[in-house]
């Protein structure tokens, strides 16, 4: 009787399991990537006016990208968000030249990077600086009070250079949430873009909807660089897009 | 023995009921007018328990019922004061009965008993990581993946956890913990001699930690999440409202001014709130006092966060009178039972935290699993906490003992 008992558990719990399997490749060989990202987490009050002269007057339009290693993805980079950006920006803006640089500053705080802006910037001459940052500060745990001086500084001398700024912040990694401590980072990003009326691309927030959507499974390791590939894909059109909003280019200025 | 070794949760309050007649005469520290334990204390610290909890597990549903969401302050606020109240009222009342040398050694044996806590958690955190570093091979998060690098020097990552500089993340709360009891002997022995002058050094040392930039250093760099200076603040607070502080303040807390202005503070709070998760209100918040108001320290105990526990802890204790029926109630009696072996709970909510980001991990369910874990995580709390207390009130040898205490086995949470 016992045994029986044991038997059914068993065969529900293996049936269970295999539905389970079963289920997940299927949702995972699904070719169309569906990413959409809510609007309001597009949506930013700052404009970036050098972006928009510059479409407007037949410029082209220089972006350098700044960042650590989340801006890449290892041995992928024509993979990786700057150059899905790049594409989606000259996909949008047809009539632009959209010229695309990324320095990568592995392992560099927000104040080691800031120290270097104004030099990267005169000799890249840029329309439009993207600066990922806080992960490297986050890891290693920097004072948030330095941290926020850093990016001060560091928007300080962009603006003062005569770049358009946006700001990216962390991204959203379930896995190491109970290891690294995001929150006072991902804060002072957000007080400092308010302060300096500088649009923030809240990476940490749209892959936090991604994961909950269901679009991406942000937890599981077994994906290997597919997922990353997929993701940076995403976040480069998403990041395309807010950077077309910020500037107020309708699709009027896009044709 | 037992009743040295667990003072806070509880059993010890029937041993200082006996001796609370003498204490009352003497003039030095005002004790609290009747003895009882405080149950709207062990609720509270129940409640904040349990949002501590589910604060630590990744975003669910349930988080949106934390209060961290409504307002400034959150559970660590509500953990710390109500700390401060209970270690006042059982150590002060051991310093008067037993003298400072003994209360001292009381405190000092808590102290450890909180230490090896801490030590054990990060025994538990140093095996999820190593297990993560080992298998986790994601190249999107490679940059996140550097916060093992601390992995690589495990002889002096130890030797900084065990001298409480390196903690990983949700495990700040108990080395603040240690080193306010560890100064608990001198503030009660402060308070025995002022209570009032007291609780000004404290707001002097608040005020100069703001002025001064006053902080622990944590390792590998950077400073303690929790700074002591600024958040003895909230522990010395509570223990002077527990040592007579809350009774001279019953005036002021039962007039309609103090209700109102509590409430027009929770509510712009609240407004203030709302604008960082639907920026599309973000323009209710004048610019103005957003840059003088910004950002809200947590680390320093922002005064905007002191202030939003001060209100809430007004209207609560407005609307929630001490004798009210309800906290008798048979619904109440799990969170009660967690706010009363407040330790281990706090312990295990963070071991179950733990445990839960690695389920999560694993599993890779959606947002039922989330519920589901969280939920569980709560229900196992609970069902330790009664364990505990059945072991206090029933296993232990000296189980009747207690019970000839009459209805104070009752009142320090051992009928259930």
């Amino acid at each position: 009787m016992k045994s029986g008992l044991w038997t059914v558990l068993g065969v529900t719990l293996a049936a269970g399991l295999a539905s389970y399997l079963a289920a997940a490749p299927a949702r995972a060989s699904d070719p169309e990537q569906i990413c959409d990202v809510p609007a309001n987490l597009l949506s930013t009050d700052s404009s970036l006016r050098k972006v928009a002269e510059a479409v407007q007057n037949g410029q082209p339009l220089n972006v350098l990208v700044i960042g650590s290693r989340s801006s890449t993805i290892p041995s992928s980079e024509a993979s990786a968000y700057p150059a899905k950006l790049q594409a989606a920006l000259k996909e949008s803006l047809p009539t632009t030249t959209v010229n695309l640089s990324v320095e990568l500053q592995g392992a560099k705080t927000a104040g080691d990077t800031a120290e270097t802006l104004v030099k990267l910037v005169e000799t890249k001459r840029p329309t439009l600086v993207i600066w990922q940052t806080g992960t490297v500060d986050a890891i290693r745990s920097t004072d948030p009070d330095d941290f926020r001086s850093a990016l001060d500084a560091g928007i300080g001398a962009l603006q003062q250079a005569g770049t358009d700024v946006v700001l990216v912040n962390l991204q959203y990694s379930p896995r190491t949430e109970s290891m690294i401590s995001g929150s006072p980072y991902l804060d002072n990003m957000r007080v400092s873009a308010q302060e300096h009326d500088v649009p923030l691309f809240d990476r940490f927030a749209i892959m936090h909807h991604w994961n909950d959507a269901g679009d991406f499974d942000l937890f599981s390791s077994a994906h290997g660089v597919e997922l990353a590939k997929r993701v940076h894909a995403c976040l480069g059109r998403a990041l395309s897009k807010f950077v077309i909003d910020a500037a107020h280019l309708g699709p009027a200025q896009q044709n | 023995m037992t009743s040295i070794a667990d003072p806070i949760s509880g059993t010890q309050i029937a041993d200082a009921k006996d001796a609370s007649g003498a204490v009352a005469a003497a003039p030095a520290i005002t004790m609290p007018a009747t003895s009882e334990r405080e149950l709207r204390l062990d609720l509270f610290r129940g409640l904040a328990l349990w949002l501590i909890f589910i604060d630590h597990l990744p975003t669910n549903i349930l988080t949106w019922f934390t209060i961290r969401n409504y307002g400034f302050s959150d559970a660590t606020e509500i953990f710390i004061f109500i700390s401060g109240y209970t270690a006042a009222f059982v150590y002060g009342r051991a310093m008067h009965q037993a003298g400072f040398v003994v209360a001292t050694a009381r405190i000092l044996r808590r102290v450890w008993q909180i230490y090896v806590a801490h030590v054990f958690l990060f025994t538990i955190f140093l095996a999820e990581i190593s297990y993560v570093a080992t298998r986790f091979e994601n190249p999107l998060y490679s940059e996140e993946m550097g916060i093992m690098d601390f992995l690589k020097q495990p002889d002096v990552t130890i030797v900084q956890a065990l001298l409480l500089r390196f903690r990983p993340v949700n495990m700040d709360v108990l080395p603040l913990y240690i080193v306010l009891m560890l100064f608990l002997p001198l503030i009660l022995w402060l308070m025995k001699w002022r209570t009032d002058i007291t609780l000004a050094l404290s707001v002097a040392l608040y005020v100069l930690t703001w002025h001064f930039d006053l902080y622990l250093s944590a390792y590998p760099n950077g400073v303690w999440a929790f700074n002591p200076f600024a958040w003895q603040l909230l522990f010395v607070f509570g223990a002077w409202c527990a040592l007579g502080g809350a009774r001279r303040m019953s005036r002021i807390l039962a007039s309609p001014i103090t209700l109102w202005i509590c409430i027009a503070y929770l509510f712009a709070a609240f407004l203030v709130t709302l604008s960082w998760y639907l920026p599309q209100i973000g323009h209710i918040v004048p610019r103005r006092i957003e840059q003088w108001m910004y950002p809200i320290n947590k680390t320093d105990l922002d005064v905007l966060r002191f202030a939003h526990f001060l209100a809430l802890a007004a209207i609560t204790v407005r609307i929630l009178p001490k004798d009210w029926p309800g906290l008798k109630s048979p619904w109440l009696r799990p969170l009660i039972l967690c706010g009363q072996h407040s330790l281990e709970i706090f312990c295990l909510g963070v071991f179950l935290a733990f445990a839960g980001h690695f389920i999560l991990a694993e599993v890779s369910g959606g947002a039922g699993t989330h519920f589901l874990v969280s939920v569980t995580g709560i229900v196992i709390m609970c069902a330790m906490a009664w364990v505990i207390s059945w072991y206090k009130h029933s296993a232990d040898k000296g189980a009747a003992r207690y019970k000839s205490a009459g209805g104070n086995a009752d009142l320090a949470g051992g009928a259930v």
